[in-house]
C-alpha cells in the first residue's frame, strides 16, 4: 500500500502541465508526417513503410546541409526533394518491378538506413539553435507551435486543392477502384508513383522540422514512424467521425489528422508522466494503434455475430419451453 | 468501326490450367452496329470484350478501332476510344467519390488531366441535366458518395460515364446480370435509348437469349473461343429462341450449356 501511495504522491500535476506545450508542438510536427501517411494509407490504399526511412532522411539532409552552412529554408526544400525521391523509388519498385506494396516500402526503408548514415557520416548529428539559424526549436515551444500550425495550415490547404484537381482525383480513384480508373483512361502506375512521392516528401518535411525541434538528427528518429502516423490518422478519424458524423468533409478529415497527432503525443505525455519506463513507449504505441484499428471491426461484430444469433435463439427456445410447461 | 482479325489468347500457357480462351476470332462491326453476344459457359464472350479493352495483350491478331490498330496500346490508352460497363455494379464507379466526381473523371477520359479543378460548376449543371433523364432522382444527389447507391443506380451512372463522351465503341459486359429483373429491364431500356440517341456502335454480352434477339441489329454466338454464328439484318429480326438453339446445335454439334440461360428460360 505504501508503495502505491508514495507512487501517486510522487506524481506532480504541475510537471504534466509544463510538459504539455512540448507534447503539442511534437504532436503537430508528427501530425504533418501523418498527413503524408494519410495520402498513402487512406487515399491510395497503399501501406507504405518507406516513411520510417524517409522521415530520418528529412532530418539527416537538413542537419547535414545546416552543418555545411546552407540556409535553413534551402535545407528544408532539399530535404523534401530527398523525401520525394525516396517515395519515387518505392513507387518504381512497385509499379515497374511488380514488388508488392509492403515489401517495396520495406526495401526502400532498409536502403535508406544506409543512405541516411552516409548522408550524416555518423549516427547522430547535433544542430543546436545556438549555432544555427533554425526555423523552430524546442527552446521556444510557443514559437514552435505557431510555426508548426502555419505549416499544417499551408499543407492542408495545398492538399485540399491538389486532391480536388483533375490530377489529384486520379490518385483518389486509383486508390479506391483501380479497374475503373484504368477503364477511364487513368494511368494508375503514374498515379501511384506521384502519390508515394508526395507522401514521402511531406514525411521528410516533418523529419526536417523534428530534427530542428529536438536539436539533432538521428539515424533512429524514424523508427516506428509509420505506426505513429497510423495512430494519428486513426485517432483523428475516429474522433472526427464521432464529432462530425455525416457532415465530415475532406478538410475536416485532414485537420483531424493533425489533431490525432497532438492527442497521440498528449497520451504519450501522460504515459511518461505516470513514470512508465521510456523503453516501453513503442509497446504502448503499438497497443494504442491495435485498439483503434480493432474498434471499428469489433463494433461491427457487436451488431452482427454468430454468437449473438445463437444467444437469441437460445433465449426464444427457453421462452417457448417455459410457455409449453 | 471495329475489326478483329484472327485473335488468339491462351491463359496459363504451359500449365495444367491452360485454357485457350480465344481461338481465332474474326469480326467486323460497322458504324452504328449494335451487336449482342451470346454463348455457353467459357465460350469467350467476356474474354473477347476484355481483349478489345486491352485488359491484357492478346497472343496474336489485330484489333482495329476506327482504322487505328490498338492491339499494342495498354488499357488506359485504349480507354479514350471505349465506353465500358461491367457485370459487377461495384466495378464501374468509385464508391468513395461523389456522383459528380465520378462523372467528371469519365468526362476526362482520354484527355490530359492537369491541375484544373476536378469538377467545375458548369459541369455539375450539365450532369444534373443528364441525370434528370434517368428519372432515378439522382440529379438531387450529386454530392452523395456513389457507395450509398443501389446496384441499379450505380449501373445507370456507369452507363452515363461510359457514354458521357461519345465512345467509338461501347462495351456492355453482362451489365444487367447482377441486377434484379425489374432494375435489369430498366437499365437495359436506358442502354437502348442511349445507344440509339447517340448512334453508338455497341457490343453487349448477355445470357438472356431473348434480350439478345430483341436488342440490336446484329447477333453473334460464341463457342470454344470462336464466333460460330453471325446473324444480321432481316434474319436477326425473325429469330426465335428455339431457332437459335437449333442453329447452335447444328453448328457446334453439342448442346447449349449455360447454366444461367437454362435458369432464365
Amino acid at each position: 500500500m505504501d508503495f502505491i501511495i508514495s507512487y501517486f504522491t510522487s506524481l506532480n500535476p504541475a510537471s504534466f502541465v509544463t510538459a504539455l506545450p512540448g507534447n503539442i508542438a511534437q504532436g503537430i510536427i508528427w501530425g504533418l508526417m501523418a498527413l503524408g501517411v494519410f495520402i498513402t494509407y487512406k487515399l491510395l490504399n497503399f501501406a507504405d513503410l518507406t516513411v520510417d526511412g524517409s522521415f530520418a532522411t528529412g532530418g539527416a539532409v537538413t542537419a547535414m546541409l545546416l552543418l555545411n552552412g546552407v540556409p535553413i529554408w534551402t535545407a528544408i526544400i532539399v530535404a523534401v526533394i530527398a523525401g520525394l525521391l525516396a517515395g519515387l523509388i518505392t513507387g518504381l519498385l512497385h509499379t515497374l518491378l511488380g514488388i508488392p506494396d509492403i515489401l517495396a516500402g520495406i526495401l526502400t526503408q532498409i536502403a535508406l538506413y544506409s543512405i541516411n548514415l552516409n548522408i550524416m557520416g555518423k549516427a547522430n548529428l547535433p544542430v543546436s539553435y545556438r549555432n544555427y539559424d533554425l526555423l523552430i526549436s524546442g527552446s521556444n515551444i510557443l514559437w514552435a507551435i505557431i510555426i508548426g500550425l502555419a505549416f499544417a495550415f499551408v499543407v492542408i490547404a495545398a492538399m485540399y486543392w491538389y486532391f480536388g484537381t483533375e490530377q489529384g482525383s486520379t490518385i483518389r480513384s486509383t486508390g479506391s477502384n483501380p479497374a475503373m480508373s484504368k477503364a477511364q483512361g487513368i494511368n494508375i502506375n503514374t498515379a501511384k508513383v506521384v502519390a508515394l512521392s508526395l507522401s514521402n516528401g511531406l514525411v521528410a518535411l516533418s523529419g526536417a522540422l523534428l530534427a530542428q525541434y529536438q536539436g539533432f538528427a538521428d539515424i533512429n528518429m524514424g523508427r516506428g514512424a509509420i505506426v505513429i502516423g497510423l495512430a494519428a490518422v486513426i485517432i483523428g478519424q475516429v474522433l472526427g467521425e464521432a464529432l462530425f458524423r455525416k457532415r465530415i468533409n475532406f478538410v475536416i478529415r485532414l485537420v483531424f489528422v493533425i489533431v490525432g497527432g497532438i492527442l497521440y503525443y498528449i497520451a504519450m505525455g501522460i504515459v511518461l508522466w505516470l513514470k512508465m519506463p521510456t523503453d516501453d513507449t513503442k509497446l504502448f504505441t503499438a497497443v494504442i494503434v491495435a485498439i483503434f484499428l480493432a474498434v471499428p471491426y469489433l463494433k461491427n461484430k457487436k451488431r452482427t455475430s454468430f454468437k449473438k444469433v445463437a444467444k437469441q435463439n437460445l433465449k426464444s427456445a427457453d421462452k417457448e419451453g417455459s410457455e409449453n410447461a | 468501326m471495329l475489326e478483329l482479325k484472327n485473335i488468339y489468347k491462351t491463359f496459363n500457357k504451359g500449365t495444367i490450367n491452360e485454357k485457350r480462351a480465344l481461338n481465332g476470332v474474326d469480326l467486323v462491326l460497322n458504324e452504328g452496329d449494335f451487336c449482342t453476344i451470346i454463348g455457353g459457359n467459357g465460350a469467350g464472350k467476356s474474354t473477347m470484350l476484355n481483349a478489345i479493352a486491352g485488359v491484357w495483350p492478346v497472343d496474336s491478331g489485330s484489333i482495329m478501332i476506327d482504322g487505328i490498330d490498338v492491339s499494342g496500346l495498354p488499357e488506359h490508352k485504349r480507354a479514350k476510344y471505349l465506353g465500358r460497363v461491367f457485370q459487377d455494379p461495384m466495378t464501374g464507379t468509385v464508391a468513395d467519390m461523389e456522383i459528380g466526381e465520378n462523372l467528371a473523371i469519365a468526362a476526362r477520359r482520354g484527355k490530359s488531366r492537369g491541375l484544373r479543378w476536378g469538377v467545375t460548376a458548369k459541369e455539375k449543371e450539365q450532369y444534373r441535366e443528364l441525370l434528370k433523364q434517368f428519372e432515378l432522382g439522382l440529379e438531387d444527389r450529386m454530392t452523395s458518395k456513389v457507395g450509398l447507391l443501389s446496384g441499379g443506380q450505380r449501373q445507370a451512372i456507369t452507363l452515363l460515364m461510359a457514354t458521357i463522351q461519345k465512345p467509338k465503341l461501347l462495351l456492355l459486359d453482362e451489365h444487367t446480370a447482377a441486377l434484379d429483373p425489374k432494375t435489369a429491364a430498366k437499365v437495359l431500356e436506358l442502354s437502348d435509348k442511349i445507344i440509339e440517341e447517340n448512334n453508338l456502335t455497341a457490343m453487349m454480352v448477355t445470357h438472356n437469349m431473348n434480350d439478345a434477339i430483341v436488342h440490336g441489329n446484329r447477333l453473334i454466338m460464341m463457342h470454344d473461343g470462336k464466333i460460330i454464328l453471325n446473324i444480321s439484318g432481316e434474319e436477326k429480326k425473325n429469330l426465335t429462341v428455339e431457332a437459335l438453339l437449333q442453329k447452335f446445335e447444328q453448328v457446334s454439334h453439342s448442346k447449349f450449356t449455360n447454366d444461367r440461360v437454362l435458369l432464365a428460360e
